[in-house]
């Protein structure tokens, strides 16, 4: 019965919205699974955990192939040409369309969805490099984030486990 | 598909060991299971997520996810993963005598 618990790590480096669901998605499953998750946040995946952002991640149209204007009920495979992209305004649509899907799904804004893993046992932790590249200090990150580690750390940390790079 | 007997009455079940009949589904049978998955006691609020579990599952014939759990019973995530450690998920649907969660979040 002494079977190891099985553990999974993931490295989230993209601060888009649709970039920030994969690893809460899986994680979220992980969790609910008794896997154990660790989450490390880089570059620009520190959006995710940074509190002045969270609530602002945003998906771009432009040089976005899979963003098709079926999301917003025009059938077919036309997608949002480039040039109509970057009119002032297409992101906040985007973005506006992509939350507007995920609510209408019940899943939670990402902020909720962290808290949700975090309290689930998730343990996060922020990228010493790129705090200190981007002049972030540990007062600026939500609560629940248990630390800035340098990534030796986190290969200490997740011996054994499972890596999920995002 | 392949039977167990759990608590004196002979059940359907799957591989993995969830009850594929939910009407056979008896609260003794949820006792037993629980001790299988290492909860000794079912505590009052052991209770309240399985009978959520259970309505909700025999209304639309799945089981909850844990995000449909705490909001539907008013129970926090840490509590949730308190009261069904290593994996609610599973356990949950398991002991309320449902199939595994079809949803992702």
């Amino acid at each position: 019965m002494a079977e190891e618990t099985r553990k999974i790590a993931f490295i989230c480096s993209k601060g888009d919205l649709d970039m920030a669901y994969p690893a809460l998605v899986m994680g979220w499953a992980a969790l609910g699974n008794g896997i154990d998750v660790t989450i490390f946040f880089t570059f620009w995946g520190l959006d995710l955990i940074n509190k002045h952002r969270v609530d602002h991640l945003e998906l771009a149209p432009v040089a976005n192939t899979s963003m098709k204007m079926s999301m917003m009920g025009i059938p077919g495979n036309l997608g949002i040409p480039n040039l109509v992209g970057v009119l002032p305004g297409m992101t906040a649509l985007t973005t506006k369309l992509m939350k507007d899907k995920m609510k209408a799904l019940g899943v939670p804004p990402v902020r909720e969805y962290l808290e949700m893993l975090v309290d689930g046992g998730a343990k996060l932790y922020a990228c010493k490099m790129s705090v200190d590249m981007m002049g972030l200090k540990k007062e600026d990150f939500i609560d629940g984030v248990e630390d800035i580690v340098t990534a030796g750390d986190f290969m200490d940390m997740t011996e054994g486990a499972q890596i999920i790079f995002i | 598909m392949a039977t167990r007997t759990i608590a004196g009455k002979t059940v359907q079940v799957n591989d993995e060991g969830f009850m594929t009949n939910p009407a056979e589904w008896t609260k003794e049978i949820a006792v037993e299971l629980a001790k299988e998955e290492g909860i000794a006691e079912l505590t009052e609020q052991h209770w309240k997520v399985i009978d959520f579990c259970r309505q909700t599952g025999l209304s639309s014939g799945k089981a909850p996810t844990l995000r449909q759990i705490t909001t539907g019973t008013g129970l926090s995530t840490k509590d949730l993963f308190a009261l069904f450690p290593k994996g609610p998920a599973k356990k949950v649907a398991r002991i309320s005598g449902l199939g595994k969660p079809e949803g992702c979040v």
